[in-house]
Parts: C-alpha cells; structure tokens; sequence
C-alpha cells in the first residue's frame, strides 16, 4: 500500500483523502439514522472493494478516528455503547457471493453479502448454509460472524466456529490478512476465523468468508408438545438428548404466559424421520403434537417482536447454561421477574437461551443482574443484546474471567490505537 | 544450561521428574516424524498444573525454549524439541477428573489417551468422536495442539468441535481458562485459536471434552473398484446426492497390498477400495445404504460387501487404520504426507502424483480421507539407494504443491511443525503469516513456548518487556526482531 497514505492523513483531511479513493457518491456525511447506541458518527463510507476499504481503514487509524463496519445494521445495538464513533464502513457494496463450489460443498462470500441471498443462491444446488440466524434478509455475513449469532440448528450442525473455514480481514493498519481456506479440513496455521467470529468486529473488518455447506434437507417434520412445567419440559429435553434420535434441534419455550412447550425437529429421508416421529413420541407421551408447522422455530425471532409494539420497554437477552440446567435457569427468570413484568424464553438443548423481559427499566435491570450473577455462579454467562431505554450501566458482556487479559493482548496486536468498535466488547475492549 | 537451573528443577518435579542423562534423552530426541532430531537439555515430567507453571516460570525468567510432549506420535515434528531447550512431558498428566454424562462433558488432564475417553463413557453409550489411527497411543493434550482429525470428521468434526474449554498455562506461568462446560463465554475464542496451535501458545493443562451419543447403528460398506477415478466418482455422487456419511476412506492398490501383508483384512484385490460408513437411526442408514449402494455399481463397483457384524466391521477399520505402518511390509522405508484439495480436484491430483511417480522412479501408496479431500500419499524408498531418500522428499513436497495449486492446504491433519514450515509460505502471503504472529506475540512475547515451529521465520514481538537482551534465536541467526 501506499506509504504517503498515512503521513497526509489527518482528522481534517480525511474526509477529501477518502473521497480520492472511494467514489464521491459512496461517501456521505452521517444522519441521525447512523448513530450507534445514541454515538453519532460524521462520515459515512461505503468502500467498492477489499482494497478500497483497507485503504480507508489505514487513513482512518492514521487520523485517529474511530471506526464502526456495519453490515446490514441489524445487530448494531449489541455490546456496549461505543467509546468513540467517527466513521462508519458499510460493507453494502461488498455484497457478491464470489463462489458456490456445490461439487465440494463450500462457498465463498463477501462480508456484505445478506444471509437471505447467501442462502437463494446455495439453494440453487439443494444446498444451505447450516445456519438459522435472525433476520436473514437483512443480517449479512460479515454481521453475522461478527456476532456469533446462531438458531436452532447449532444442536446437530454447530456453531459458525464449526462452519466457517476460512476468513479474508482488513487490519485497522490497512493490512489484508487471510487465514483457513476453500476445504473444510485444515490445520495450517493459526485458525483466525475462529478468533474473528464472535469478535463483534474489535480486531479487523472481515471482508470475506469461507462456509462449508450442508445438503438441503429432503423432508423436515415438527413435532411439539406442551408441558405441565418447567421441570418436566427439562426431563423430556435430556430424554431426547439422552435417546438415539437423531434430531436437528430441540427447543423449550415458556413464558409468564405461556405453559412450556417442547419443539424437536427431525431432518432426513421419509422412511427414518416416519420411525423418529413413533420413537420421539413414545418419549413424549400422549401430549405429543405432531406434524405441528414449521413457524415454532421462529420463536427465536419473536423475543424481539412478541410484544406490542412500543407498548413497554423491553430488553432481549442471550444465556448460556449448561444443558441440563436450562430448566433452573428458567425457573430463575420466572422467579425474577416481578408479577407485573412480562417475560418469555426460548431455550435449545445446547444451553443456549434467549429471554425478552418486559416492564419497567429498573425492574428489568435488577432481574438481568442477578440472573446474571446465578448464571456465572455455575460458569454459564449473560449477554445483553437489546437494552431497553433509559438502562445503560449494565454491562452487556459480563465476566470474561481471568483470559482478560489474554484477550486485551491480542486486541492491543490487531489494532493497537482500538480503531475498531471501541470500548464496545467485553473489558471494554 | 547451568547446574543451579537443573537442581531448581528437580526440586520442582523431584527427582524422578526430570531426566537429564544422555541415553534417557534420546528417547525424546524425535517423534513420529523420525527424519529430525535433537537432543533436549533436559525432560521434564510434571504432574500438576502448579508443577508445569513453576517450571515455565524458570523458563522464562532463564529465557530457556520449552517444547511440550504428549505421546509423541506427531508425524509433523511438533514435538521435536528445540536446541538448548527443555521438554516438559505430559505423560503423567493422565487423570479423567470428570465424567458428568447429564451434559455430556468429560474433563481430562492432557496426558489422557484418546481412547481412554471413549473406554471411559463407553458403557453409557457415549463416544469421544475425534479418532485419529493412533487414538490408542495418542493423547488428548497432543490432539489439542495438533487439532487432530481422524476418519470420522466428515460428519462428527475435529478436536476443536469437541473441545469445549481449556486450562491454559501461558509462556509467563500465568493461568488462563479458555471457553468452558457452557457455550460462547463472553469474548475471544481464544480457545479456537489455541486448538491447531502445535504448542506454540502455551500448555494445556485441562481440557474439557464433549462426548457423543452413540447412534442406534453403524453401518460399513466396502466397494470394489477398478481404480481411484471411478471410487472418486463415487464418492462425489454420495455427497452431490445430499448424504453425510460418518466416513469415507479410500484406499488405492499398492494401500491395499500393504494393508493385506499386514492385518489380512480380507480387502478385494482391486484398483481402488472405498470404505463408506453410515450411522444413525435404523431406518435412515436402511435408506441410504441402499442408495450408497447403487451408486457404487452405476460407477463400476465390482464387489460390494457390507460388514456383517461388529467383528467384521472392526476387521474392516483395522486394515484401514493400519495402513501407514503397513508400508513397511512393502518398502524399507516411507514418507507420510498429508496434504488436502477440494475433493472434486482427486481426479485431476491422483494423475499428476501417478505421473510425478513415474518420473521420480519411486512409487506412492495412496490413502485418503475421501470424503473431505484429504490425501495421504506414502512415498515408498530405499534409503540404502545413494540418492534415494532426497528424490522422495523432493517428490514428497512436489505432491504438496499440487495440494495448494488445486486450492488446497498443506496439512489436513498432521500438523505444520518442523516439517512443513518452509512449505507456508507457498500457501499464504507474507500479511497473512504477519498477521498469525500477532495471535502469538499476544500469547508469548518472549518466544519460549515450541518457538522454532510452524513459521519459515518466527517474528519477535515489538511489545517486549523489560530491557534488551538478545533472544536465542536471534543469535542463533534464525529469527530477526521487527
């Protein structure tokens, strides 16, 4: 790259030096719109290529500016409000899916490129991205891997960290860095898409990612049941978990409304899932209901948008405990949550669960701090991603325990002046 | 390495933990990987955490390298230890601290043996899935380092999908807990980054493990073929046609010879033999076996058995698992590869190693993990032939070039180590290597933990504390400061 980059750049030059790079018309001065958690940014950017935006990161980190990426903008409210926010680097243009390989069964796709489209192109080939996350039409790869954000399915095909085989990032310093690659199986060198997924984008934009993929299910069949409580809900999820059933995905939901009801998804060919759905309602017993569609695994989803709109605050919630006390820990919530605040939780078989809490402010802080402390008490976590207005204390990571330190090490190797999202992840890295 | 160092050592570990005498040294000189040697300062043998941080301490306060060891059955070097350094061996680290079956975690001290785990939870119906072909050597805490795969990642995944979080002792002695029994802690993954690692970051001294339920039932289907392009085609309309197996594994003739002489699998005397294994609930695998099945003849498969019973199926994986030692019923000696390619590339790759072969006057033995493109080519010599041994590391490494030009890698599984350092920078560009080494500056600033592997050039880090002093390897001409 070019040297004379950062000696010109400045904090007054650099808007007129990015307009040298990128086209005009994709440089904008930033409205209110923009601003992230109540931090107004002044500039706009919307680079046209890999190059062009490590371009515009190097002069931004010379200029001492900081630096948010937004990808489709729907997550852009998790983590901590930020400490300083100058420009933001939409990754909108970047949006092209650069290669379905269907014969091996990966793909590689720019950071911008949405999940909805992602997923149209790969089902050209009876193909998917093994991945259920919110608001696929907007939320793009890039946000995506940034925020580790994963559905129902993690149970059977995990995780990004499971999915992801390779990532293409621009350092803060303008450097442009590759690591994994185009097959799944690869042990050469250091595994950089796991450390960036999750990363909530404080250690390089990620530019490019490489996905392994799965086959498009043949058939897919629901089954649910609701109930008595939370108790028995737990004893069937460990049953099932505990069975030979080779499920998808297996949900609790509940609510201060709403009795427990057990959702397991079943995948594969007509003649196995025929023999599931008669073994997984023998567990289940006469409460089975089968055939239910497929809208229960939008539960996840509807945390956000359960409620009336605008009637209450409310703040949306991820837990994690271990698998066989996701019963306690929505047990915890229920007993929480005062008489007059709402709440309602899904919870998969791994542990992982989301929890809306409706009500006023500093009720709702007050339950989300001890179900925090609980949690942490037997090594699970809490992470605040919506916050209701008017409760910004309240850390949205919690505890990162004694790998802090590690973990500031690092940041402080990718991007030492903190250019990107700062003060916006755990220990206000 | 100054006497006083030695007696502070032995008072940490006592004196049946540490070995400094030459003929006891040896064994540690090498591992799998037999072609390099060094002779350590000194081994260590802890068997506590607060044992490995006292002993990393002296090592950093000295500025003395230190290589940790698990079995030693690496085939990439990852252990070989570094000159003037110690090793600190993991061995009698061996405990299962945990077994909590409820939510299928099993925690484990490093020098636990893969197989152990799965003996352990076995009776419950669980399994450890990761199974590299040495699982009933190889331990847990050298899986971690090498991220090791095995047959069965095709569908089940690697040592990093089944480690859930890590006791870490870093180069300063300091201890750090990675992930944990519950999912997505809060921050980095630098747990992610730490498994694959080859010990370069630190030691990991507890390692908590997922175990998986066994499924209703294991399928094993052996098929016939006239050679590796039709098993190729095969293996490529299983997956095109939406299937998973847990394995699939081929084996091409001169393989198959070896297995033979050596386990009498009782494997068809064919081009190419492929090995594809289904698991799950009956009624599935009864579907897709049947499936597997027909697209095996559609491509030629000449015989086609499916193993009858638990003791077939175990005869059927032995030859398969047997089948690196194997070669040496076959050749005096051989050099294991192990490189990978996207898998629609096997037609194009088996060609170019036929031909490179030929050329080299030397033959190769194949054996892949079909399933995911990764290749183990046996290059088969005579080191007592002057020359011999030279050509088949040269044709060795020609074969992983043809692994990165078909868009592949270099190790799908063995690891970089000492072997295949000088091969990462065809794979990745300088940023890209720079970019590595700042993950390792952040974990080790002074270079100490197994400095010398997986990088052509280690990079010294800026942020180093304390005042100037020259690093071993700085005098030693290896390693330049940025």
């Amino acid at each position: 790259m070019d040297a004379s980059v950062s000696a010109k750049a400045t904090a007054n030059t650099f808007e007129a030096d990015v307009r040298e790079i990128v086209k005009a018309k994709y440089v904008r001065a930033a409205v209110a719109s923009d601003a992230v958690a109540g931090v107004q940014p002044r500039l706009v950017v919307e680079p046209g290529s890999e190059q062009e935006l490590a371009k515009v990161l190097k002069l931004a980190d010379a200029a001492g500016l900081a630096v948010i990426p937004r990808g489709g903008g729907t997550k852009l409210e998790w983590g901590n409000r930020p400490a300083r926010a100058n420009v933001i680097l939409s990754m909108g243009r970047l949006n092209r899916v650069i290669e379905h390989a269907w014969a091996d069964l990966t793909v590689s796709v720019e950071a911008g490129c949405t999940i909805g489209k992602l997923q149209e192109t790969l089902a050209r080939h009876g193909q998917r991205l093994a991945l259920d996350v919110l608001w696929p039409e907007r939320a793009t790869v890039g946000g995506v891997l940034s925020t580790n954000d994963s559905g129902a399915l993690r149970l059977r095909f995990g995780s990004l960290r499971d999915l992801v085989i390779g990532v293409t990032l621009a350092l803060a310093d303008g450097t442009v860095a590759s690591s994994g690659g185009r097959v799944v199986k690869n042990v050469a060198g250091y595994d950089l898409p796991k450390l960036v997924t999750g990363a909530l984008g404080t250690l390089g934009v990620i530019t490019r990612a490489f996905f392994r993929l799965h086959p498009l299910p043949k058939e897919t069949r629901t089954v649910s049941c609701v109930t008595t409580d939370v108790r028995e809900a737990q004893r069937l999820v460990t049953a099932i978990q505990n069975s030979k059933l080779a499920h998808s995905a297996l949900q609790i939901c509940c609510g201060g409304e709403m009795q427990p009801r057990i959702d397991v998804l079943f995948e594969g060919t007509e003649a196995g899932l025929t023999a599931q759905m008669e073994q997984v309602r023998v567990i289940m017993g006469a409460s089975a209901i089968p055939e239910v569609g497929g809208d229960v695994w939008n539960a996840r989803q509807e945390i956000w948008s359960a409620g009336k709109q605008g009637a209450t605050e409310f703040a949306a919630v991820k837990f994690a405990s271990l698998p066989a006390q996701i019963g306690e820990a929505i047990e915890t919530i229920a007993k929480l949550s005062s008489a007059k605040s709402r709440w309602s939780v899904v919870a998969q078989a791994t542990g992982i669960g989301w929890v809306r809490l409706e009500g006023a402010v500093s009720a709702i802080e007050s339950a989300l701090r001890e179900f925090r402390a609980e949690l942490e008490r037997s090594r699970g976590s809490l992470v605040i991603a919506r916050r209701p207005v008017g409760m910004a204390e309240l850390d949205a990571w919690g505890n990162a325990g004694d790998s802090l330190g590690l973990m500031r090490a690092v940041k402080r190797q990718f991007d030492p002046q903190a250019t990107l999202n700062a003060g916006r992840f755990v220990g206000g890295i | 390495m100054e006497s006083r160092i030695f007696e502070e050592l032995r008072e940490i570990v006592g004196p049946r933990g540490l070995i400094t005498s030459r003929e006891e040294l040896h064994t540690y000189e090498c591992d799998g990987l037999t072609n390099f040697r060094v002779l350590p300062r000194a081994v260590l043998l802890p068997d506590s955490t607060e044992q490995v941080q006292k002993i990393v301490r002296v090592c950093g306060r000295e500025k003395i390298p230190f290589v940790a060891r698990g079995s030693g059955t690496g085939l990439s070097g990852g252990a070989l230890p570094v000159e003037n350094g110690i090793v600190i061996s993991l061995t009698r680290m061996n405990r299962i601290l945990e077994v909590d079956l409820a939510n299928a975690r099993v925690v484990v001290e490093p020098g636990v043996i893969n197989l152990d785990v799965t003996g352990r939870v076995a009776s419950q119906e669980y399994f450890y899935a990761p199974d590299p072909s040495s699982q009933s050597v190889c331990s847990i805490g050298g899986n971690v380092a090498e991220n090791s795969g095995g047959a069965h990642c095709l569908k089940y995944g690697f040592t990093t999908t089944h480690v859930l979080g890590l006791e870490v002792v870093l180069a300063d002695g300091s201890l750090v807990h990675l992930g944990g029994k519950t999912l997505d802690a809060p921050g980095y993954d630098l747990m992610g980054v730490f498994v694959g690692s080859e010990g370069t970051l630190g030691i990991a001294t507890k390692i908590i493990l997922r175990v998986v339920k066994r499924p209703e039932c294991v399928r094993t289907l052996l098929a016939a073929f006239p050679s590796t392009n039709e098993a190729g085609a095969a293996v490529s309309d299983t997956i095109a046609a939406g299937m998973l197996p847990a394995a699939i594994e081929m084996m091409d003739n001169l393989a198959i010879q070896a297995a033979e002489a050596a386990v009498h699998a009782n494997y068809p005397n064919c081009g190419a033999l492929l090995l594809v294994e289904l698991d799950g609930p009956v009624a599935e695998v009864g579907a897709l076996m049947a499936h597997v099945d027909e697209i095996c003849k559609k491509n030629g498969a000449w015989e086609i058995r499916v193993a009858q019973s638990e003791a077939e199926r175990a005869l059927v994986w032995k030859g398969r698992k047997a089948a690196f030692a194997a070669m040496g019923r076959i050749s005096p000696n051989y050099i294991v590869q192990d490189g990978v390619i996207p898998r629609t590339e096997l037609p194009n790759v088996m060609r170019e190693i036929g031909r490179l072969s030929r050329e080299a006057g030397l033959r190769v033995a194949n054996v892949f993990h079909a399933g995911d493109g990764n290749l183990h080519p046996l290059v088969l010599y005579d080191r007592r032939i002057p020359g011999q041994e030279e050509t088949a590391e040269a044709l060795s490494s020609r074969i992983l070039e043809l692994c990165i030009a078909a868009g592949g890698s270099i190790t799908g599984e063995h690891g970089v180590g000492e072997d295949k350092k000088k091969m990462m920078p065809k794979m990745y560009s300088e940023p890209d290597l720079e970019t590595m080494q700042r993950v390792r500056c952040a974990f080790d600033p002074l270079q100490l933990s197994n400095p010398t592997k997986m990088f052509p050039r280690p990079r010294l880090c800026g942020e180093k504390p304390g005042e100037y002093v020259a690093h071993p390897l700085e005098t030693a001409g290896i390693a330049e400061r940025f």
